[in-house]
């Protein structure tokens, strides 16, 4: 009887090492944003991303432990702040990242650091998130390359929820109003325009963009544009929001009139431009504070 | 002029009658174009022409504000930036006898880019909408860095007497600066994001209160420099026989040197980095009309002004309701300019 056990449970371990090795043994195989197809021997444990964004999702998935290195804008969370950082997504030190032996690396289009890593034989990941399609499909795409693709889903539904439960509660709150919103990224002054990443986020709130498509995503604008435009709401850093009213002409904007001025700290400001797994975060403080000050 | 002197330095002045009642007529026609773009830049905007024509004739609050606080200080701005580019360029073609030269060189520009810099980091702002304290503060600390700017280069050079080794050293302290320029915004990413509107030259934001800035300034440098053209004309004769006409050197280079880099500083504070309207606008004078120095001046400034009025004017329009940066349109108009004047020069010879 004893001896039957042992020789079942002998069975049973060998069959599962078998199946571990089976599953160890078959390559990953992956298509990335660009089409390119990714062989990897075997699951990867050692990981550089090189934007923010990415780092944000390889962590919101669990597997921040497996992270060697990021770009030196990544600063969340709080543990990838003492992992060694090579350089930014456009000028990569690629020696520093051979050096650390990365199974992958996760980038986003970048084509001289890609084919470098390439040409090295360092495996890249090519992962697009500049709309709400695209950070879905980067973290469901990041979850199939860790191989924790029903985590990605979690964190997928989790955001979509999130994000439909504040712009449902943001349309109620305005009702029937539209406010109109310029939303400042840089001050060229470029704005963000409807069909960019942050653009989709106001208009999902219902806010009315005073950006027309055609501009495309990030344009520099005629600060008259703004005068003209008259938004009722204007988002902005924290460093122009006081002296909006000294450019020329800004004094008779109603959002500057009636101080309805949205900007964030340095940390709540990532969540929004960032388009990673905290999404929802940027979400609910862009919405918030549409809520409080919007007409 | 021939047009083989096309980008010589100025020859010997045309002192005639004759002469002085031409250069009055292209000063009239440097007026007129002045006015008919100031015209232009009240009606090209983020509205339609038509629309801008019926602001003008039936006014309204928002097109007052559109018209009189945007459109035109932005123009007038635009105009005096130039203007002080202008005089800068003939100071500098005058002092150096380089028909290359500008206002940029000697690490005037960088060294007011740096101060620029280094001012916003300190304050920890942004350049578009400064106070008045902020803006000549701004202005002072441009003026400052490419006062250490020039003065770096000088002695480098060892002083001001050889004009090949002061123009060697300024690219050398140019490119110095601009690397301590970049290594700061690198270090600041927020000062960075600030910035490239700065290096790549903007209009877009210009006051009244700019607009006042830069114009006292043009004053301060001009008359001044108008005074010292006696000086620069026998400086086109060549260094001894300046100063054997008693001329003494070096107080008139330190003279013209300290107006170069207020000059250079207050459009650089304003306007960002605008590149080949100080270079272009005298051989413009030149290529049009036979002057002396003091006319190459006062031609300078004048079509310096007419060059950043066209492309704050084209900056807008192109692709309006958006904008192009404005040193982008200007080293498009400039650099075709140059590249017309070598051709004909090539093809003449």
């Amino acid at each position: 009887m004893i001896r039957r056990g042992l020789t079942i449970l002998l069975i049973l371990l060998l069959s599962g090492a078998c199946a571990r090795r089976a599953v160890a043994d078959e390559p990953i195989v992956l298509r990335d944003a660009a089409q390119h197809e990714l062989r990897l021997p075997q699951r990867p444990e050692r990981i550089i991303t090189l934007l923010p964004s990415l780092t944000e999702t390889v962590c919101a998935l669990g597997q921040c432990g497996r992270l060697v290195a990021t770009d030196r804008y990544s600063n969340w969370p709080d543990s990838v702040n003492r992992l060694p950082k090579v350089g930014g997504l456009e000028d990569a030190q690629i020696e520093l990242i051979v050096s650390l032996k990365p199974d992958v690396v996760i980038l986003a289009h970048a084509t001289r650091v890609t084919q470098r890593l390439r040409e090295l034989d360092v495996p890249t990941f090519d992962v697009e998130t500049r709309t709400y399609a695209e950070i879905y499909r980067s973290v469901a795409a990041i979850g199939r390359l860790l191989e924790v693709p029903d985590r990605a889903a979690t964190l997928n539904r989790d955001i979509e929820r999130t994000i439909d439960a504040i712009a449902a509660k943001a349309r109620q709150s305005l009702r029937s109003r539209t406010p109109l919103v310029y939303f400042e990224v840089d001050n060229g002054p470029y704005g963000a325009g409807p069909e960019s990443f942050i653009g989709e986020m106001l208009s999902r709130l219902g806010a009315h963009n005073i950006l027309t498509p055609e501009l495309g995503p990030f344009p520099k604008l005629n600060p008259e544009y703004v005068v003209r435009h008259n938004p009722d709401v204007i988002f902005i850093s924290p460093k122009e929001a006081p002296n909006l009213g000294n450019r020329p002409g800004w004094d008779q904007i109603r959002a500057v009139r009636e101080a309805r001025i949205c900007s964030f700290s340095p940390e709540v400001r990532d969540t929004i431009v960032r388009p990673g797994p905290r999404v929802a975060e940027g979400f609910k403080a862009v919405a918030d504070c549409l809520a409080r000050v919007a007409p | 002029m021939s047009t083989a002197g096309a980008l010589a330095p100025t020859g010997e002045a045309a002192q005639t009658g004759d002469g002085a009642s031409r250069f009055a007529l292209w000063l009239l026609a440097c007026g007129a174009i002045t006015l008919v773009l100031t015209f232009a830049s009240l009606i090209v905007g983020t509205s339609s022409i038509r629309n801008s024509i019926d602001w003008l004739l039936s006014p309204e609050a928002q097109s007052n504000t559109v018209l009189w606080h945007i459109r035109l200080p932005r123009a007038i701005g635009s105009w005096l930036a130039g203007a002080l580019l202008g005089v800068g360029g003939a100071i500098a073609q005058g002092l150096f006898r380089n028909p290359l030269a500008e206002p940029y060189l000697l690490g005037s520009a960088s060294g007011a880019a740096l101060g620029v810099t280094v001012s916003l980091i300190a304050a920890d702002t942004s350049l578009t909408a400064l106070a008045w304290t902020g803006e000549l503060g701004v202005t002072g600390a441009a003026f400052l860095g490419a006062g250490a700017g020039i003065a770096l280069t000088v002695t480098l050079s060892r002083g001001v007497l050889q004009t090949a080794s002061l123009l060697l050293a300024g690219i050398v302290v140019a490119y110095l600066l601009s690397a301590i320029t970049s290594l700061l915004l690198l270090s600041s990413p927020d000062t960075w994001r600030a910035m490239q509107a700065f290096m790549l030259g903007s209009t877009a934001f210009l006051s009244w209160r700019s607009a006042l800035i830069l114009g006292v300034a043009l004053l301060v440098c001009a008359v001044p420099t108008i005074l010292l053209a006696r000086g620069l004309d026998a400086l086109t004769l060549g260094e001894e026989t300046a100063e054997s006409l008693g001329i003494s050197l070096p107080a008139l280079r330190l003279a013209l040197l300290t107006i170069l880099s207020l000059a250079t500083a207050t459009a650089v504070g304003q306007v960002g980095l605008v590149g080949f309207v100080g270079l272009v606008a005298p051989h413009l004078v030149r290529e049009s009309i036979l002057v002396n120095q003091r006319q190459l001046l006062v031609g300078a400034a004048l079509c310096g002004g007419v060059l950043l009025q066209a492309a704050d004017l084209v900056s807008r329009w192109a692709i309006r309701p958006a904008e192009l940066p404005v040193g982008i349109v200007t080293a498009c108009l400039g650099g075709s300019y140059l590249v017309f004047l070598l051709w004909r020069r090539a093809r003449s010879a």
